[in-house]
């Protein structure tokens, strides 16, 4: 008897909590006022809300999704093209591009490999390169019948994608600030180690040193947790 | 629990590589800043090294991280218009989906025999059969792949089973990826799928190991240094 009970309020947390994502995924775009967050300043949308966004754009085409997730999206992307040396226009233009290629690549979006800001910052990545060196990126074809597969089943399944992201940013978090300035201008600043090296007056052996450690000290943390 | 041996010899048809590509370089691979000729062999290595792709997909996070955090940049008045009016006109596109397939579906096709794998098969237009060799010197044959830039050189090489290469050092980099064969310097075994880093620190003779001849990818950024007493008269003429 109890145990019925106590079945029923499961049941009715997960509606509940199948309704609260429903509702995220069909009617945020519409109101005026979003779904509770803390209100923060840039308040970012979590992860599971940019997931539901992008199966609307996939499923239903839906624009309203889109303009969200542009909100979102467009103008930090275009903050990391200008960092990494486009101009306004530039910059502008290939956020344009990158984002009509979420809106077409949609479908091929898949939760299960990884958070859709890592989707994101991937397709805005590989626009600069096609569009600023003029050189082609050799890519992993995963499709290739010669790529040596996973031993064993992906064990990452959606929501440990999704909870990736949140983990990384308390790793990135804890870094000490010299770090997280260098793993920035990695990414951020397009520029060897040699000219990090330069810019930060440190020497080069250093830079390398310091930058593997932060490195490390990520990936160590995303896989501890993972598991 | 019945755990596969790590190197797999004579066992397990793939094996992992056991020398991985460095973290600073699969993270510039993830940060779009490795110069094509270096993404070429990350990528080339992480086809054979689910462990590296798991740390590119990592590193993937870790810029996606960082954009989260970016201090946003206002768009031009009529950025969101202008492409919300383009999406009409993409919508009868044919839908040109390509999905990320399964660790299975990957599985159910390894077998079709491509000694190379993507992308470093587009490079040579072809598998391995298909490589025009070149000969250098006695036991040592090299094809020169074309890859944009000028600062690095990639070719294959192939050397003779049991045929050691001449010692040497290097003015820059070199980076290498055993392909075929195995090869064995005073730092260990090399075999499919490894990737070895050099540098001027590194005085090294790799040596064939016997059997079958060993292919690697070599991306360098300056000519290597003969080190050996015969070689040293030889540097001169060396380009790479």
């Amino acid at each position: 008897m109890d145990n019925a009970v106590a079945q029923q309020d499961v049941n009715a947390e997960v509606a509940r909590s199948l309704a609260a994502i429903a509702f995220i995924a069909s009617d945020n775009a519409m109101t005026q006022e979003p779904v509770a967050r803390e209100p923060k300043r840039q308040d970012p949308l979590t992860p599971p809300e940019l997931v539901a966004l992008v199966h609307e754009i996939a499923e239903r085409r839906c624009k309203e999704s889109f303009q969200e997730l542009f909100g979102f999206f467009a103008p930090r992307v275009k903050a990391y093209l200008m960092r990494l040396g486009s101009d306004m226009h530039q910059a502008e233009e290939l956020v344009q591009e990158a984002m009509i290629m979420v809106w077409r690549k949609a479908a091929s979006f898949d939760p299960a490999q990884a958070a859709v800001s890592t989707w994101v910052f991937t397709i805005a990545r590989n626009k600069r390169i096609d569009a600023i060196r003029r050189e082609k990126r050799p890519e992993i074809d995963l499709e290739d019948p010669a790529l040596v597969p996973q031993p064993e089943a992906l064990a990452d399944g959606i929501v440990e994608q999704q909870q990736h992201a949140r983990r990384l940013k308390d790793a990135i978090s804890r870094l000490s600030a010299e770090q997280a300035e260098l793993i920035k201008m990695a990414y951020f600043a397009d520029k060897a180690h040699g000219a990090i090296a330069e810019e930060t007056g440190l020497p080069l052996g250093t830079v390398k040193s310091r930058l593997r450690l932060a490195l490390g000290h990520l990936r160590k943390e995303l896989k501890e947790e993972s598991l | 629990m019945t755990s596969a041996s790590p190197h797999g010899h004579g066992g397990a048809m793939r094996s992992l590589p056991a020398n991985h590509v460095t973290d600073e370089l699969l993270a510039a691979y993830a940060a779009g800043t490795l110069s094509e000729a270096e993404s070429l062999i990350v990528a080339t290595h992480s086809a054979f090294c689910p462990i590296c792709r798991d740390a590119i997909a990592a590193f993937e996070a870790v810029g996606a991280s960082l954009l989260d955090e970016i201090e946003p940049e206002a768009l031009s008045a009529g950025s969101l218009e202008s492409v919300m009016a383009k999406l009409d006109d993409l919508e009868d596109l044919p839908d040109n989906v390509v999905r990320h397939p399964s660790a299975k579906t990957a599985a159910a096709g390894s077998d079709q025999g491509f000694v190379l794998p993507e992308p470093l098969r587009s490079y040579v237009g072809g598998d391995l059969n298909d490589v025009v060799w070149r000969p250098v010197i006695r036991g040592l044959e090299e094809a020169e792949l074309s890859v944009s830039g000028p600062e690095f050189n990639v070719r294959l090489i192939r050397v003779a089973a049991g045929a050691a290469m001449p010692q040497h050092s290097h003015h820059g980099s070199e980076y290498t990826l055993l392909l075929t064969g195995a090869y064995r310097d005073s730092s260990g075994r090399y075999a499919r799928g490894d990737f070895q880093m050099a540098d001027g620190d590194v005085d090294h003779q790799p040596t064939a190991e016997p059997g079958e001849p060993c292919v690697c990818l070599i991306v360098t950024d300056a000519p290597i240094k003969l080190t050996g007493p015969v070689g040293r008269l030889l540097n001169p003429f060396i380009r790479y």
